[in-house]
């Protein structure tokens, strides 16, 4: 292993702090992106669709506020990308998905509003696989993104366009949505730092649902007081998401490089697994080294639970899914289909929906609706919700004993497009990811190292994961891991 | 279903779900579905093997219980806008095919 990151970014915090003060111009930063993506996001497609006229404006209006007086806010200037199954006015909503590869918001989700309040500026709507069902992004309508580390290897998923749009600067952060693994896996994949906030703590509204009950928006960035950064503009209680916490929310971005005096940290055996690739292990076992010489404690504690956590949540997710997606129906908007003569409206339905939706999409329909027919619900579903407060009650039993928990992101790195082409052995990539969901608690992936494979570098991601609400301490934990590594 | 729960769907399975979830699916398509469908489930059955007798399920991670909003009248989106996004309009309404009477399929 050797470290092999480019030059450090600046703090997000830096850069506009000088955009604010009028040292540095937001228009000359959109630019420098803008360029970047002309010149390498043919190979990496990271986009599905770039705003440069949105992002040129917006960059001149903040310019201009500057000039004139005013503060655009705490991230102006900042230039985000944004996974394209969270809605905006501007441009297109695909979901990557054929059924929606036309639809335009007529609205813009909680988390826009609240970046825009704060200065953000966005630069364009990020790849996916298909309405963020995949552990690759080779599920996208619109053809795979590639890892800016390795471009014969995939970038992780769902939100693979983002995290490789951080990963390949073509931005200074990105969103994206973590269902089961899906801002944390491709953070490890590519390289950066991606945070799934607690359920509760930051409005869906507007992200197009996929399993309500597990969903999350969160950030990717270059660094863990970034991540606090965007955290902090978009979280919080919202009343178009009547699952969002009253529970106060603090500002971390100020707070972030505090130390914690005798952290306790969790390791799970079950996450020091035979599965773990030796590079992934050999990762795990340095940061734990690491630890112990910032000074922290390192705590067993034990997950059993660990392994059922994908069976539990291939029920749950597709259950949700089933349901959430029925709404595609070629009526209201998305793909309609042409019918033939003697063709109903059923035919209208079966059809467009058959035509619009993908192979994974619809694999996980049929999946979630076999578990919730009759016969059968009690066997899966209730079954699994009852797995559901196991897993969550194993948590809390581990929390009693350790500050965060500390694993593997990812059993592996990077790995080359087709290699998961069997769905469940896709599944099983999201082994540490998906009880983060399921218990509802906030989990971040850091980089690790590298691993040196055919002459090429790839990121290795470690996970910390904390109770719920418990941000804060996520963050300041994560960011001693950071600094030590 | 024909089968007891565990044991792998058969074709005529697959292709009730798959009306189950208004999904046209290909007679040629059938045999991939159930094959990937059973591989899944066969992972699943793991679930079976847990005990669970008098564990309350949980449908959701938080205690969260639903908020209510004030019953006063908002501001609502056009017609006009709402009409961008549909596949088929006649004068302000969406377009359908006939549901009712000779040749509907309802």
């Amino acid at each position: 292993m050797s470290a092999t990151a480019p030059a450090a970014v600046r703090p997000i915090a830096e850069i506009c702090a000088e955009v604010r003060q009028g040292h540095l111009s937001a228009r000359t930063r959109v630019e420098g992106f803008l360029a970047a993506i002309a010149a390498k996001d043919g190979e990496i497609h990271a986009f599905n669709e770039v705003h440069a006229d949105a992002a040129l404006k917006r960059a001149d209006a903040i310019d201009a506020a500057v000039k004139a007086g005013f503060n655009p806010g705490p991230l102006a200037g900042a230039v985000i990308a944004v996974k394209d199954n969270i809605v905006m006015r501007e441009g297109k909503t695909t979901c990557s998905s054929k059924m929606l590869a036309n639809y335009r918001s007529p609205f813009n989700a909680t988390v826009i509003d609240r970046l825009s309040m704060a200065g953000a500026i966005f630069i364009g709507k990020t790849n996916l696989d298909e309405f963020a069902m995949g552990s690759s992004t080779e599920n996208s309508a619109f053809g795979p993104t590639r890892n800016p580390w390795d471009t014969s290897r995939v970038p992780g998923g769902s939100s693979g366009g983002s995290a490789a749009a951080v990963a390949a600067r073509f931005c200074d952060a990105a969103l994206g949505s973590d269902t089961g693994g899906s801002i944390r896996q491709p953070a490890a994949l590519c390289g950066c730092v991606g945070l799934k906030p607690t359920y509760g703590r930051v409005s869906r509204h507007g992200l197009v649902a996929f399993g309500s009950s597990l969903d999350q928006i969160g950030p990717f960035t270059h660094s863990v007081g970034d991540a606090a950064l965007i955290y902090d503009a978009i979280a919080g209680r919202d009343d178009h998401d009547s699952t969002t916490s009253d529970i106060a929310c603090e500002p971390l971005a100020a707070k972030v490089r505090e130390p914690i005096k005798g952290l306790r940290v969790g390791v799970p055996r079950e996450y020091r697994s035979d599965a773990n690739a030796p590079e992934v292990a050999a990762a795990l076992e340095k940061a734990i080294a690491s630890a112990r010489a910032f000074g922290a404690e390192i705590v067993d504690v034990d997950l059993p639970l660990t392994d059922i956590g994908i069976s539990t949540y291939y029920v749950i997710a597709p259950a949700e899914a089933s349901s959430n997606l029925a709404r595609y129906d070629g009526i209201r908007y998305g793909h309609r289909a042409k019918l033939e003569a003697g063709e109903d409206l059923e035919d209208l339905y079966s059809k467009s929906r058959a035509e619009g939706f993908g192979p994974e999409v619809q694999r996980r329909i049929m999946l979630g609706t076999y578990v919730l027919s009759s016969g059968y619900y009690d066997a899966y579903y209730k079954r699994a919700l009852q797995a559901r407060r196991l897993i969550k009650d194993e948590f809390d039993r581990a929390f009693a004993k350790c500050d965060v928990v500390l694993g593997p992101t990812s059993p592996m790195v990077a790995f080359p497009f087709g290699g998961k082409s069997d769905p469940l052995s896709m599944y099983l990539c999201d082994v540490y990811t998906v009880n983060t969901n399921i218990a509802g608690i906030p989990g971040i992936s850091i980089n690790a190292g590298f691993a040196e494979v055919g002459g090429k570098h790839l990121p290795i991601g470690i996970q910390l994961q904390a109770p719920a609400f418990a941000e804060e301490l996520l963050l300041r934990a994560a960011a001693m891991f950071e600094r030590a590594s | 279903m024909s089968d007891t729960t565990g044991s792998a769907p058969t074709d005529a399975d697959i292709l009730k779900i798959a009306r189950l979830s208004r999904l046209s699916l290909p007679a040629s398509q059938v045999g991939t579905v159930r094959t990937q469908l059973s591989s899944i489930l066969g992972h699943i059955a793991k679930l079976q093997a847990l005990p669970t007798e008098g564990v309350e399920p949980m449908a959701h991670p938080m205690k969260i219980v639903n908020r209510l909003a004030s019953d006063e009248p908002g501001a609502c989106m056009p017609v006009e806008e709402f009409l961008k996004n549909a596949p088929a309009v006649e004068g302000r309404y969406l377009a359908v095919p006939k549901v009712l009477g000779e040749g509907g399929g309802a």
